[in-house]
């Protein structure tokens, strides 16, 4: 079948889906997206956390047929302009640089992702609603610490923009 | 495969009644997981999202009208005042992603015996409304589970909406598990007390085949209840009377060993957390009356 729907503001289609397969596939594989990670398919990891009309959900639970005339916003989709020619990345993503905040990197887009949709929402998170907004992402290298410094610093570079 | 798309109720219905074999899709969390690991291939997806009716929920007489596609998120953002067992147990759903696409109507549907909503509709008295070309039928909560994973749905049907009592008295729901997020309840119990009429509703969850009612402890706990008017004037209730509420709660069950946990545990377990949720709503409600 054919999905159309919206990503990162842009009007996108594809052909052949096969009505059985994820939003994630759709993206990592049809659209060329890879951003957003596969990696447990049941929705318990959040690696592949995306917005879905506005919301973030894990792109693995999605049947791409649902996503049909939605929008969704991935990972690539946070940074304004390109960054390769010195755009500016979200400040979410340069907190996760400036913290340290990345060890192998697997699990950085879902959590840039899910930390990006708590500073949007809360503009002075403590660390119970930060802890709670990440509940749904793992970390298997355990970079908690620095993955909570990096969310602090997000906010507190939002609430002073 | 097929991917059926209905944008009303009726198309819903009318696609079931023509393809009874097709798997109704809301929020994934479990469909999903079954298609990504080679586990089920059914010959058609029926795609609820699209359908305005089955996210939305309405209040009157006393009962509030969940849509069954209302997400959990929304559950606890706008119905904790008036369904704080329901908010409650749907704040313990897997994650903030899970509760953003998670639905009541997909627990149902699902009926996992260790599904978090089914205590909660058992012990507030709710009732799943279900409906076909035949027509609209409400199933209460305690006829609707019929086996692991089987309900009393017929092929032809798609569950539209829980009918819940809004009783404005205290509610708690109460589970057992590794972390807070993510977890699939070695155990739950949900209680609701209803003192119009007198009466308490307890269930348990993920402790038998089917997510079941504690008859014994609720009438026990009527009884004790009703004597000495504790409703009217209540006081803290006595520390035998919790316990044997406990006892009969963790005796309703019948639990199995498994990866979670053994059944002695999970027996062990219900009698503290029916202890503890008594306790909560007890201490709750003569905060209120009192």
């Amino acid at each position: 079948m054919r999905v159309r729907l919206t990503v990162n503001g842009e009007q996108r289609h594809a052909d052949d889906v096969w009505e059985g397969e994820s939003l994630l596939f759709l993206l990592r594989e049809r659209l060329g997206l890879p951003g957003s990670k596969n990696a447990c398919e049941q929705g318990e990891c959040g690696s592949c956390t995306v917005y879905l009309d506005g919301l973030p959900v894990c792109a693995c639970l999605v049947a791409a047929g649902q996503a049909q005339d939605r929008e969704v916003r991935t990972v690539e989709g946070l940074a304004t302009g390109d960054p390769a020619r010195g755009d500016r990345l979200d400040p979410v993503q340069e907190a996760f640089l400036a913290a340290g905040a990345v060890q192998c990197g697997f699990c950085t887009p879902g959590l840039v992702v899910a930390a990006h949709d708590l500073v949007e929402r809360v503009p002075h998170p403590t660390d119970r609603e930060i802890r709670e907004a990440l509940a749904g992402n793992l970390c298997r290298c355990t970079g908690y610490e620095a993955i909570l410094a990096a969310v602090r610093l997000a906010a507190r570079w939002k609430a002073g923009r | 495969m097929d991917f059926l798309r209905p944008d009303t109720v009726a198309e819903a219905l009318a696609l079931k009644a023509e393809r009874p074999e097709a798997v109704p899709i809301a929020g994934g969390t479990d469909v999903m997981v079954e298609l990504n690991f080679d586990r089920r291939r059914p010959a058609a997806l029926l795609d609820l999202t699209r359908i305005a009716e089955l996210r939305e929920w309405s209040a009157g007489d006393g009962v509030v009208r969940v849509g069954a596609g209302v997400p959990y998120a929304r559950i606890i953002t706008e119905l904790g005042d008036r369904l704080p067992g329901l908010a409650m147990a749907a704040r313990t759903v897997g994650s903030p992603q899970i509760r953003n696409r998670g639905t009541v109507g997909g627990n149902l549907g699902a009926a996992s015996p260790a599904g978090d909503a089914h205590p909660v509709l058992l012990a507030a008295g709710a009732s799943v409304e279900v409906a076909s070309t035949r027509g609209r039928r409400l199933v209460p909560a305690t006829d609707f589970y019929l086996g692991v994973k089987r309900t009393a749905l017929a092929p032809d049907e798609l569950i539209t909406a829980v009918h819940v009592p809004e009783t404005g008295a205290p509610q708690q729901f109460s589970k057992v598990g590794t972390r807070n997020a993510m977890v699939i309840a070695v155990c739950s119990f949900a209680i609701a007390l209803h003192p119009a009429q007198g009466r308490v509703g307890a269930a348990v969850g993920s402790a038998a085949p089917t997510p079941r009612r504690a008859a014994d402890a609720e009438a026990f706990l009527a009884g004790e209840l009703a004597d000495g008017d504790r409703w009217a004037s209540p006081r803290p209730l006595p520390d035998p009377v919790v316990r044997r509420f406990g006892e009969l709660v963790a005796s309703a069950a019948s639990p199995i060993d498994d990866v979670r946990g053994s059944a002695a545990y999970r027996r062990h377990a219900l009698s503290v957390l029916a202890r503890r949720a008594l306790g909560w709503a007890w201490r709750d409600y003569t905060g209120e009356v009192g």
